[in-house]
């Protein structure tokens, strides 16, 4: 088992000048132009009794998964980058709607602050409500609050089964409705797939209740945007497309820009950015 | 400045709900636990512009304000202190609207958590957090203190359930957090407000999150002959690769305490009984219990009994749930703590727990989340008897620092509120209780919100240098 020096993080990411933070840059890493720092990497511990890991944040996802799957657990957040990258990005993946979002992964983490500070948020229990949720505030801010140094993350069980299923469709919500608690269930206005989980007999069961068949994977996803938008409207959607049914996240092939939000919320955006970042040296230039 | 803030009020919202007279103050002086304030003025808004108005006629005055819901709290988070505004919820409890095919709803914060899943039943649905206090309590309260309860243990906390809320901040301005759309860009400021414990602004619309209802469920109980042997199960059940929709535990004077009350054929000769809930699709269903038989008796388990029907899954749940009604019999008061460790390590904290109690001449019973290594040590004594309040508060702090030096943290459910404020420093240094201050700030910069808990004030954190080394971790 690994040691995470995260004095030297701090060191790295230093007091004044302005400090990027990249994982594996899937995501385009941070800003352009300024000194970047990367989170230590490995795998500090597994607790498969207390369905926790503790790891470095620049641990590749990949491998954390690949070390988990070991005691029969996984991870609910998107494969390819680092786990400080997909927590700071704080997307889910097409799982979300039976795997739950990203943000309910993180139960403690250290990170670097602005002023070069280790600080811990959160705590190592999976039930924890002493003091505010900063790790929450954590989850998609794009390194922009801190830099994320070590985390302790909730694992979850690998399912004896999971297969894929699809049927046609023009109204994903009767497919939708008929399952109890589907991992996926995805549509592009004419074809509803399923990612169904648990006992094999459940599984095909639950096939059959809801008119599917099994097939080989999900669709590929369109890349031109990915949009939140409220479940219900998910149905309304036009163009090339695939939606996450009780979601409401659409991958579109168009590009989109997402409605603005409102004055007060940029308000507070603004005035978390100023209390823990107050130069703006962290990740600057992006805009959270 | 009373006088004046309560004039302003009843003009504002109208003359029969703002109270001012002795009486009627003294009932919101506390919540559910022992720490007492005072509150200046009590009012009860209708509307969001009513409690806007609330907050701004605060502010004008320079009074704090502190929301209340059903005040069922047990750590003082709304308690009033200073002379504070009390906005008590009760009259908001309205369901607005609910989205079965989505599983969604908003609804105003006062509503009662049980009046939620009863409204929603006929649906196929319910509210998945359900403390033990939920025919009581608000879901406003259960937001700000992102509560939790038995059936938690797979489906999460409060926090996994909110998908939005309108607040009042402290400037009086009305702001959506999150809400229908899943990953909107920014920051997670729903989830920075769920669990602020009224410090950040009043919620005054809520949006839930709703869960299909399991199409079977089994529930088991399991004696066992020794603590460590339950907490063991609890362990190996999990270690197993299962998530229980529960998995609940009570010693034998809990037990003796309950079976007297409701005469469910407890096992009152087991040192401990664990009740095991499996929901889900038949098959996984059927093929956890089959595992869950095997594993109770490998570790210990003298019987298993198995709810036969719904009637008997009632009764065995009633058990649980009454346990706090059951134990009133026995002395008069208890003080009931809250803190969460490892699974693992359940059998030595436990053990430290009853000696604490012998320590400190207390009677001590437990029923607890064992799933999620949630314990409530309950306290039960007659506060008439002299002296007893200092040997209960001197046990409840040994009992806290014993969980965080396990390797747990101080509350699991409860909140921090005024209770545990002064504990915080056991669990962070001063940067992360910096940090928690900062969040505060940006949605406060008042500090009008409930001011006074869950951060200790520095002089506070000096106290806590005399903690042992050894108890930081
Ligand atoms: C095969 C493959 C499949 C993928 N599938 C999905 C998917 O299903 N869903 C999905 O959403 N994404 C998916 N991705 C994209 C990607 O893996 C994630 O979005 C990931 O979150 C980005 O990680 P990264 O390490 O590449 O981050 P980077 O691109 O390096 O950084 C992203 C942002 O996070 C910040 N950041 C990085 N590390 C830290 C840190 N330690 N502390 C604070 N901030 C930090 C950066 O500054 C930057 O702002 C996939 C990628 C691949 C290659
Ligand atoms: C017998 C008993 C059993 C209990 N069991 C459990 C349990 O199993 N699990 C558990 O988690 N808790 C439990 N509790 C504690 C309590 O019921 C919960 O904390 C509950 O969520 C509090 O809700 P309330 O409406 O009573 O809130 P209150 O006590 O009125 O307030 C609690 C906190 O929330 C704030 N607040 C209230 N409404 C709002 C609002 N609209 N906006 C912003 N802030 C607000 C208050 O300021 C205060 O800080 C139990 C309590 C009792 C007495």
């Amino acid at each position: 088992m690994g040691v995470i020096d995260l004095d030297a993080f701090a060191h790295e990411v230093g007091v004044d000048d302005p400090v990027a933070v990249a994982g594996l840059c899937t995501r385009g890493g941070g800003p352009a132009g300024v000194r970047t720092v990367a989170a230590p990497s490995g795998i500090l511990w597994v607790q498969p009794d207390e369905m926790i890991v503790c790891c470095g944040a620049g641990t590749p996802v990949d491998e954390l998964v690949d070390a988990l799957a070991e005691h029969g657990q996984t991870v609910a957040l998107p494969a390819g980058g680092t786990v400080g990258g997909a927590l700071s990005v704080g997307h889910s993946d097409h799982r979300r709607l039976g795997y739950g979002p990203v943000r309910d992964v993180l139960l403690q983490a250290r990170y670097v602050s602005a002023t070069g500070d280790v600080v811990k948020a959160g705590g190592p229990t999976v039930k924890n409500v002493s003091g505010f949720d900063l790790c929450r505030l954590l989850v998609g801010a794009r390194g922009t609050l801190g830099f994320l140094g070590e985390v302790i993350l909730r694992t979850r069980p690998l399912p004896p089964s999971s297969q894929w299923m699809s049927a046609p469709a023009t109204d994903p919500d009767t497919v939708f409705t008929r399952l109890h608690r589907p991992v996926s269930v995805l549509w592009n206005g004419t074809t509803v797939w399923a990612l169904l989980e648990g006992h094999p007999f459940d599984v095909a069961e639950q096939a059959d209740a809801a008119g599917l068949a099994a097939c080989a994977g999900p669709p590929p996803l369109p890349q031109g945007s990915r949009r939140s938008v409220p479940p219900a409207a998910v149905v309304d959607q036009r163009g090339e497309f695939v939606t996450e049914v009780g979601v409401g996240i659409v991958h579109h092939a168009e590009p989109w820009s997402a409605p603005p939000r409102s004055a007060r919320v940029l308000e507070l955006t603004r005035a978390v950015k100023a209390e823990f970042d107050p130069t703006g040296r962290l990740n600057p230039g992006i805009d959270v | 400045m009373t006088e004046a803030l309560a004039a302003e009020l009843r003009l504002a919202l109208s003359p029969d709900r703002v109270r001012t007279n002795s009486t009627e103050l003294g009932l919101y002086r506390r919540d559910a636990s022992n720490i007492e304030g005072s509150a200046s003025v009590v009012c009860f808004p209708l509307t969001v512009a009513e409690v806007q108005a609330a907050v701004l006629a605060a502010a004008r005055h320079g009074v704090p304000f502190v929301a209340r819901g059903a005040g069922t709290g047990l750590a003082g988070g709304a308690t009033p202190l200073d002379g504070a505004l009390v906005i008590a919820t009760t009259k908001m409890q309205r369901v607005l609207s609910v989205d079965a095919v989505h599983r969604m709803a908003w609804v105003e914060p006062g509503l009662l958590n049980l009046d939620l899943t009863r409204e929603v039943t006929a649906l196929g649905l319910h509210f998945a957090p359900d403390p033990s206090s939920q025919q009581s309590c608000s879901i406003g309260g259960n937001v700000a203190n992102n509560s939790g309860g038995p059936h938690c243990l797979a489906d999460g906390v409060t926090a996994s359930h909110v998908l939005g809320v309108e607040v009042v901040l402290s400037d009086g301005s009305v702001v959506q957090l999150g809400g229908e759309e899943p990953e909107v860009e920014g920051l997670d400021l729903r989830g920075a407000f769920v669990g602020s414990e009224g410090m950040f602004g009043i919620a005054t619309k809520v949006l839930v999150r709703l869960t299909q209802n399991a199409p079977t469920v089994r529930t088991m109980l399991m004696d066992f002959a020794s603590v460590e042997a339950g907490a063991q199960t609890v362990s190996a059940i999990i270690a197993a690769g299962m998530v229980p929709a529960a998995l609940e535990m009570m010693d034998q004077l809990c037990v003796q305490a309950v079976e007297e009350y409701i005469h469910a054929g407890l096992p009152v000769h087991a040192a401990a009984v664990l009740l095991v809930e499996v929901a889900g699709l038949p098959h996984g269903l059927e093929a956890d219990v089959a595992r869950i038989v095997e594993i109770g008796p490998a570790h210990g388990a003298g019987t298993v009994r198995i709810a036969q029907d719904e009637a008997e899954r009632a009764l065995l749940w009633k058990g649980r749930k009454t346990a706090f009604g059951a134990i009133a019999r026995i002395k008069p008061n208890y003080y009931l703590h809250d803190t969460v460790v490892p699974r693992r390590m359940l059998p030595e904290v436990l053990r430290q727990v009853y000696a604490i109690a012998d320590r400190y001449q207390l009677l001590v019973m437990n029923v607890f989340h064992a799933g999620d290594g949630n314990l409530h040590p309950l306290l039960v004594f007659d506060k008439r008897e002299p002296g007893v309040m200092e040997r209960v508060h001197a046990a409840g702090e040994a009992i806290v620092r014993a969980s965080v030096a396990a390797g747990g943290v101080l509350s699991g459910e409860h909140g921090i509120g005024l209770e545990k404020r002064d504990f915080m420093p056991l669990m962070f240094e001063p940067a992360d209780l910096a940090a928690q201050a900062a969040m505060r700030r940006a949605f406060d910069p008042s500090g009008l919100a409930n001011p006074f808990k869950v951060l200790p004030s520095p002089a506070a954190c000096g106290d806590a240098q005399h903690v042992p080394p050894g108890a930081w971790v």
